[in-house]
Formats: C-alpha cells, structure tokens, sequence
C-alpha cells in the first residue's frame, strides 16, 4: 500500500469527472505543444527556405522591402522591374562571389485546379542560377539548348501537378505561346519545386520586358562585407537590397502578432484547465469530507492526507501531460495543414516541429504546475479537524 | 494495581451556537481500567459521542483535565492528539466508514500504513479471518453487507493492535441477528484478548449485556 495506490483508486471512484479533467489538461498541453511546435517549425523551416535560395542579398525595384520578400518566397502579381543595366553595373563589383539576374513574371491559367485557376509562377534565368544553387539536381532532362531557347525546366511540384514530361509542350494563356520542357528539376524542398524556370532572354520577350528585371540575387566573397556593400547599393536610385536576414525578419514580423494571439490562447486553455483541475479536487475533497475525518481518526497526519490529496491532483495532471503530448504528436500532421491554409506565407516542409526536448519539457511542466495547483486543495483537506469533519460529512 | 487507561476529573466540552452555551459534556469524573468493558449509555443528545470523542482525542477539552494511557491530553492541540491516538486507539463508526474504493484487505492495510508505528503489525488477513471475513479479503465493501462491514471495521480497528477500542453505536445500523454477532465479537476480543473497550450505545438491551455501565443524560454521568 502506497500513497500513489490509494490516489489512483480515489480518482477511479469518479471515472468520468476524473477522465474530462485529465481530456482539459490534454487539450491544453497538445494546444501548447503545437504552438511551440509550431514556432520552432517555422522558425527552422523558413531559415532553411532562404538559406537554399542559394543568395545573401537580393537587389530589387525600389518598393516596399514586404512585398519583395514575399514575392521572392512565393510569388505573386504586382512586380516591379529595374533594367538589366544595374546588374551589368553591380556585377563588376569585386566584393561579389557569385551572382545571378532574375524576371518573375505570374501568369493567371484558368485550366488550372481543375478549372478553378490558378498562378502559374515563372522565372527567367541564366546558368549563373545554377552556381548559386549548386544542389539543384535534373530528375529528367537538360538544361536550356540556348539563352533564348522556347524551353522550360519545371520545378518537381509543377511538372507533377501539370502531369509533364520531358518532350512535352506547355501552353502560356496570357502570352499565346507554346514552350517545350528541356528537364525537370529534383525536388529541392523550396519554392523552387513550384516554378516553371525559362531563359532569362526568352522570359524577356514573351512577356514583352525587354531589358527588365525582377531581381538581382548575389553572395558575396566574405560575409562580413555585407554591411558595407548594401550601404554602397543605397546610393545606387532605383533600386533597394535587401538581405535574406531581413527577408526571415520580414515574414517573421508579419507573423509574429499571430503568434502572439495563438500564444495567449495556449496560456488561457493551460488556466482553465488548472482551475478544472483544482475544482475537481476540491469537489472531491467536499464529498469525502467525512472519509477525510474517518482517515484522520484512524492514524493519518496532516502530511498524509496533504500528501494524498496533492499526489491526486499531481497524478490527473501528470496523465493529461502525457496524453496532450501524444495528441500533439499524432495530431501535428493535422495542425500543420491547418496552419498552412489559413497563414499568409507558410514556407515548404515541415512547420510544426515537435521534438523530444519539446514533449519532454511540456511533460515536466505539467507535473510542475500540478505540483502548484494540488496546493490549495490538499492544504484544505490537510487542515480538516477530524470530529469536525466526520460530523459535517455525515 | 490495573493501568489506568482513561482518566477525566471534571471534564467538559462546551459548544457555542449563536448567543447560547451547550454543555455536551458536563464535569464528567471517570476512570476505566485496562481491559474494562464499559457501555456509554444514554438517550440521542446525552453526551456519548462527545465524550467519546474526547477519549478518542478526536476532539479538545474545554475544561477539566483529561489522562489518556497516562498522558494528559487536556490542552493538546491537534497536532499532538493524533500521536496520542495513532496507532493506539480503534474507531469502530455506526455507518462502519470504510473507504469505498479499497478491499477490505487494503482497508486495514491504510491504517496501518497511517500508524507508520514501531509496534508489531498485525496481519491484515490473518484479522480478516478473526473476524469470519477470510474469504472476503478482496471485496469492495458495497460487495458486503452490513455486519460484514462492520467486521472489516473491526479488523481495521485491531490492525494497529491498539490499547483500548472506541465503538460509537456499533449495531446502529445491524438488525438484531447481525448485531448479537458483532457484540460477540466484541465480547471475545474483551475476554479472550483482555482488549478494552469502551461501547456507546442507546440500546438498553445492548448496554445490559456490557460488564460496567455508564449512563450519561445531558452531559453528565448519571449513575
């Protein structure tokens, strides 16, 4: 016979007010977990998008620094464009390691989604794209036969979503022109797997932007040299450099009050499951007042029954812990769709990131805020006098 | 000379509902020996369970001074009553407050897992057998009847081989075939085991067949 025996059989007397206290602290651990998850998810999956755009710095139209950081990450309408000239200018600069130019254009396809449209994201490039992403892999395919060539390399999503090959024709509504796919790239884990890359020069003339560019991206010899060289760029009009530790800032701020919100949610769901909890013990403890008595007048001391009381609440908890962390594992593939439908950029691969550590500490957090919330409660039964309590309960 | 087991001179408790005083127990003078077998008699409202309270260290004195197994506890707080009660004396209850969820096995194993004392332990199934219950060691006590709790009461009230027992109304709740089994029992314990026993009862025909008698009527002793 020990205290944990005696708590466990006390709590199974009322299955299920004890089961929906212990479901409460469930609901709310696996709420808090996922946020967690999800922060550190996130967090990790956007570094990791930008660290494998393969640049440091990215030189646009002058604009607003938000939209390019986004348009760069995903795409979308409203580009800006800047001459080529400026990337003729810049790339001299000796500072730079590797450098590529870049046109965005979107193009709306109406056949898309199965009839319910959708943007289609293009992007003209050069080889030099290649030197700054040197783990961009053919899965089928070549690269361009010329730097005007009427061909395509598709990204491994869009070939699978368009059901393309290599050999294959791929029809561009807005402009009319009909393009053939020279390869398909490897799936890369980014953005990149859902563009439809062209010849910088042919992306140029069938869009009719001669001499025009989205963006410049570039990396510089020593990182170090960043701070100077985006100071030498401001003075440069037309254009703004922004880093890719702004880009991460950028989205991270826009966000971030969502966090916030989210956060806050997590915290009141953990309270009201506290006070569940303690409710629930006190209920108990007012039904079994008598019992407490009778317990008191046959040997137990105040610490026994402070020790019984406090191991009960300790237990629910404890329990809840461990079955809001297997809720919040399981259910992380669940949480993660949700998040990414309803979030403005949700950057590829995996956002809710549960790991050990996380589970680990949620857990040990959930006996500590049972070790706090038993308090109260086992105080209050602990302090019963005996005659009191078996008259009072009788 | 018999060991003094309960010793009180004058001994009063004394209850305030609103403006008005209530003697429950009023100057009351007594002493039981070792191995006594006494009935606390008296109509509801007498005074028994109060006093029996008091000699259980359940409850404080008011006033007048009370010796349990040689220590004075008539101004003990609560904190030092329950080192005078534990482990030293058995509560056998009218409604027999067993706790639901526990065998009758692990019903006496609590107490003694409460005494946590130096004496010997009795052996909780060995009890269970004294008492007629061997074969019911693991029942929940809703799986038994009346008498049948009451006998696990009594094997718990014996579980930490205490100096005296305390029974409040013992057959209260027990029709009269089950009650002259339990007051058997109780009898065997007092002159097979030399067991004090101190019996509150407001059945006459209960109290009659009990050695000494104490009669109380509005807290004091009556005879």
């Amino acid at each position: 016979m020990n205290v944990l025996s005696i708590s466990y059989k006390n709590l199974k007397r009322k299955k299920i007010r004890s089961s929906l206290t212990i479901f409460g602290v469930g609901v709310a651990v696996a709420v808090l977990v996922s946020l967690a998850g999800f922060d550190r998810g996130y967090q990790k999956s956007l570094s990791g998008n930008i660290d494998k755009m393969g640049y440091q710095l990215l030189v646009t139209a002058k604009g607003c620094p938000y939209e390019a950081a986004t348009l760069m990450l995903k795409g979308g309408g409203g580009l800006r464009y800047m001459e080529d000239d400026i990337y003729q200018k810049i790339k001299g600069d000796e500072r730079i390691d590797m450098i590529t130019p870049q046109l965005v254009s979107t193009v709306f396809d109406p056949e898309r989604l199965e009839g319910q449209g959708g943007f289609v994201m293009f992007m003209g490039i050069t080889d030099s794209y290649l030197d700054l992403k040197p783990w961009s892999k053919f899965k089928d395919g070549k690269w361009f036969t010329s730097d005007d060539a009427m061909e395509v390399i598709m990204g491994y999503e869009a070939a699978e979503l368009e059901q393309r090959h290599v050999g294959d024709e791929i029809y561009i509504p807005k402009v009319d022109k009909i393009l053939k796919v020279a390869g398909i790239f490897e799936r890369s884990g980014t953005q990149d797997d859902g563009v439809i890359f062209m010849p910088l020069k042919t992306t140029q003339k069938i869009f009719s932007l001669p001499g025009k560019l989205t963006g410049v991206g570039l990396k510089l010899k020593d990182i170090q040299e960043i701070g100077k060289f985006e100071e030498d760029m401001y003075l440069e009009p037309g254009i703004q450099i922004i880093s890719m530790a702004q880009v991460r800032g950028t989205i991270l701020n826009l966000i971030s009050s969502a966090k916030v919100m989210a956060n806050s949610i997590g915290v009141i769901a953990i309270f009201i499951a506290v006070i569940g909890v303690i409710n629930t013990i006190l209920m108990s403890i007012f039904e079994r007042t008598k019992e407490i008595g009778v317990m008191k007048a046959i040997g137990a001391s105040r610490v026994a029954i402070f020790q019984l009381i406090w191991t009960e609440t300790i237990l629910i908890c404890s329990v809840g812990g461990l079955l809001g962390s297997i809720m919040a594992v399981v259910g992380s593939g669940l949480v993660e769709s949700v998040i990414k439908a309803v979030l403005p950029y949700a950057p590829s691969g995996q956002i809710v990131l549960i790991e050990p550590g996380l589970v680990g500490m949620a857990f040990v957090g959930t006996i500590i805020t049972g070790v706090i919330a038993g308090i109260y409660p086992a105080w209050r039964a602990s302090s019963m006098r005996p005659v009191e309590a078996i008259r009072t309960g009788e | 000379m018999s060991e003094i087991i309960v010793k009180a001179e004058k001994l009063c408790k004394t209850y305030h509902l609103f403006a008005e005083e209530i003697k429950a127990v009023d100057r009351v003078d007594l002493e039981i020996e070792k191995g006594e077998y006494v009935s606390l008699m008296g109509p509801s409202g007498s005074g028994k369970t109060t006093l029996l309270d008091l000699i259980g260290c359940l409850d404080s004195v008011s006033s007048g001074r009370l010796e349990i197994l040689g220590s004075d506890v008539s101004s003990m707080p609560e904190s030092r009553l329950i080192d005078v009660r534990r482990g030293r004396i058995g509560f056998i209850f009218q409604d027999f407050s067993l706790i639901p969820s526990l065998t009758a096995l692990e019903n006496i194993q609590l107490t003694q897992y409460f005494a946590k004392m130096g004496r010997e332990k009795t052996d909780s199934a060995k009890l269970l057998g004294r008492v007629g219950l061997g074969n019911r060691m693991n029942h929940l006590p809703k799986q038994m009847s009346g008498g049948e709790k009451q006998r696990v009461a009594i094997a718990r009230a014996l579980a930490t081989n205490p100096s005296f027992l305390l029974a409040d109304e013992p057959t209260g709740q027990l029709d009269s075939e089950t009650s002259k089994e339990i007051i058997e029992v109780f009898r065997e314990l007092n002159e097979e085991d030399g067991l004090t026993i101190i019996l509150a009862t407001h059945d006459l025909n209960l109290g009659n067949q009990i050695p000494r008698k104490i009669c109380l009527r509005d807290g004091k002793v009556a005879e």
